[in-house]
């Protein structure tokens, strides 16, 4: 029984060492999570982000709260940004140092938290509530898990099946029809933004039944920045799936394409008070500019003329991936 | 009458390998035209270049007189020999959806009866047998009523009933005046089959014909086998071929032959008289046998 499995054991371990896109893939994300989380967070997460308002151009007279360890201090010169990140749980508190006062959102529990530790160490700051309907974490959350419904389901639902497609000769069977490439991969996009639409419409009006989330917004800027979100990213995994054949591979790639956009679009947290050049990298991810606008939408009421710099993004970033795909697409591979 | 399909000097090549190597045939209107050879052979390759599926490295196609273009294409019918469908669509809605893609289709109750497809029309394709998956791969051929037929390997894969049976509607579809191009390592298949023949091996065509101009240019009457102990430190009268156990010597006469080796004390037990067929020819011309 030893040898057997000790035979099977070593056969496995071959198989393993000798599939290097796997071997190379299991190495190095890892150590890419890793590092990456260590850039952007540095050695350690804050436990409070407070804003801080001053016309100084350095705080002469430094509140006794701004000494404090573990709370990170975020600069802003607009008073009306600096407030609506409040609102939109964005940062625990804002600090006006001139004026000596501070604004809070009650329904933030790092808000309470850091308002106590405020008031005890300089208990002169008058309190401001921030006004309007508070922004709950489920309301600001929602965008970002439909975002990312939206982009693992572009993403595998037509990358990866393509590219099973392509192994197992479907692919082959239809070129052998008159079916164009265009009318397959045309037919594909549709067929995907139709159920992306239909999943994201029952989970944002179940959301908005079950737990009463906050839509301020219009529905028809919302329809659009969901289609041309899923567009990106139906773009995005054909590029990645116009040639090869290899599964693995292919998940792989998309595994390395959904994880940054995890982490760093702002799905589960805020990015405020990331270095500038975390925000540089977010800014090229797609699912950043689709949960960034639908999120603005919601919560804040936005128009379409308010999140028209995202939606024009998305387009230009469906056109460049599309073109791609369409430069590199093949039928069977790039093998034979 | 103008030929329905033409091949001149055609060559693929995969980086240092040759797969085919500067063949040049022609396909009669009507005909069944089997590509026969061992696996590795070359003939997917071929037939893939006829399909428009890969492009020569150099020679040229030509499907009903004209050089192969998207229109011809259209006029072609394909059965590959590996293929999957796709996942989740019943027998029916899989002929739906590849009669979408021809502007003319044959009427779908004539191809669900000319490929018996009745029986499972609301069975989804993975849980096909190969018998079952097959017809279905015949189908989605025919489905665009086309004038020319290619059908790669078949039959490999499935058990002699269903084999049987395929011939059946490969011989049906012969009647209604199409032509077929057949290609199959199975050499009763072939001569149960096609009217016309080519044999490859290593990329080359070896030779070509009908089954019986073949076998009467390279054999003469019938072969008498032996088991090779029979002959054991006998001199026989006669040229004799040695095979894997047995010796096989090719007569016109049987009858004499049988003589001559009662004549020179060789036990006839184990004597076996055959007609030759493609296999053995296939043996003849190459010096191997076809590998399944």
């Amino acid at each position: 029984m030893l040898t057997r499995m000790l035979a099977v054991f070593n056969a496995r371990n071959r198989e393993f060492w000798r599939d290097r896109s796997s071997l190379s893939w299991n190495l190095a994300f890892p150590f890419l999570l890793v590092f990456g989380f260590y850039f952007i967070f540095g050695q350690g997460m804050p436990m409070f982000k407070v804003g801080v308002i001053s016309d100084q151009d350095a705080y002469i007279t430094k509140p006794r709260f701004m000494s404090l360890n573990h709370v990170q201090f975020v600069p802003y010169e607009d008073l009306d940004v600096a407030v609506q990140r409040v609102r939109r749980h964005q940062i625990d508190l804002l600090m006006d140092l001139d004026e000596r006062r501070y604004w809070v959102n009650e329904e933030s529990r790092n808000g309470y938290m850091a308002e106590r530790l405020l008031v005890s160490e300089d208990p002169d700051f008058q309190r401001r509530l921030v006004r309007g309907e508070p922004i709950r974490y489920v309301d600001w959350v929602l965008p970002g898990i439909i975002g990312m419904n939206i982009m693992f389901s572009s993403l595998f639902g037509v990358g990866y099946a393509i590219v099973r497609y392509r192994k197992n000769g479907v692919l082959k069977r239809l070129k052998a029809t008159p079916l164009s490439a265009f009318e397959f991969v045309g037919a594909q996009i549709l067929s995907r933004l139709l159920m992306v639409l239909v999943i994201a419409a029952i989970l944002f009006f179940g959301s908005h039944w079950a737990l009463a989330t906050l839509m301020l917004g219009s529905y028809g800027p919302l329809v659009l920045t969901i289609l041309l979100g899923a567009l990106a990213m139906i773009s995005l995994g054909l590029a990645v799936a116009s040639r090869t054949r290899s599964e693995e591979l292919t998940g792989g790639l998309l595994n390395m394409a959904t994880w940054p956009m995890m982490g760093l679009s702002e799905v589960w947290f805020s990015l405020e008070g990331a270095p500038e050049s975390v925000h540089r990298i977010s800014d090229l991810l797609p699912l950043t500019h689709l949960v960034s606008a639908a999120r603005e939408i919601t919560t804040e009421g936005a128009t379409l003329l308010e999140v028209s710099d995202h939606l024009l993004t998305l387009a230009g970033m469906s056109a460049v991936f599309l073109l791609i795909a369409a430069a590199l697409f093949n039928w069977d591979s790039d093998h034979r | 009458m103008t030929d329905i399909l033409t091949v001149h000097r055609l060559v693929k090549r995969f980086k240092s390998v040759t797969a085919v190597n500067d063949i040049s045939f022609s396909v009669s209107p009507g005909q069944c035209f089997g590509l026969l050879g061992p696996n590795g052979a070359g003939k997917t390759t071929t037939i893939e270049m006829m399909e428009g599926i890969s492009k020569p490295s150099s020679g040229e196609v030509r499907l009903f007189g004209e050089p192969a273009d998207r229109r011809a294409y259209e006029r072609i019918g394909i059965q590959f020999q590996n293929t999957a469908l796709q996942d989740y669509l019943t027998v029916e809605e899989t002929l739906k959806l590849f009669a979408a893609f021809y502007p003319v289709t044959l009427p779908r109750e004539e191809l669900i009866e000319l490929c018996s497809l009745g029986d499972f029309l609301d069975r989804d394709t993975r849980r096909l047998s190969g018998g079952q998956r097959q017809r279905l791969l015949l189908a989605l051929a025919l489905i665009n009523d086309p004038d020319l037929v290619f059908l790669d390997e078949p039959t490999t894969g499935l058990d002699p009933q269903s084999r049987r049976n395929f011939w059946e509607l490969v011989q049906g579809i012969k009647r209604r005046g199409k032509t077929i191009v057949l290609t199959t390592h199975y050499m009763d298949e072939a001569q149960v089959l096609c009217d016309d023949i080519a044999i490859m091996d290593q990329g080359r065509i070896i030779e070509r014909g009908s089954p019986e101009a073949l076998l009467s240019r390279h054999f003469d009457g019938v072969m008498v086998h032996l088991p090779k102990s029979a002959a054991e430190g006998r001199t026989l009268p006669f040229e004799v071929l040695e095979l894997d156990d047995r010796l096989e010597i090719q007569t016109g006469q049987v009858d004499r032959t049988v003589q001559q080796l009662t004549a020179a004390g060789i036990p006839l037990d184990g004597l076996q008289v055959k007609s030759p067929n493609l296999e053995d020819l296939f043996l003849k011309l190459t010096g191997h046998a076809l590998r399944a």
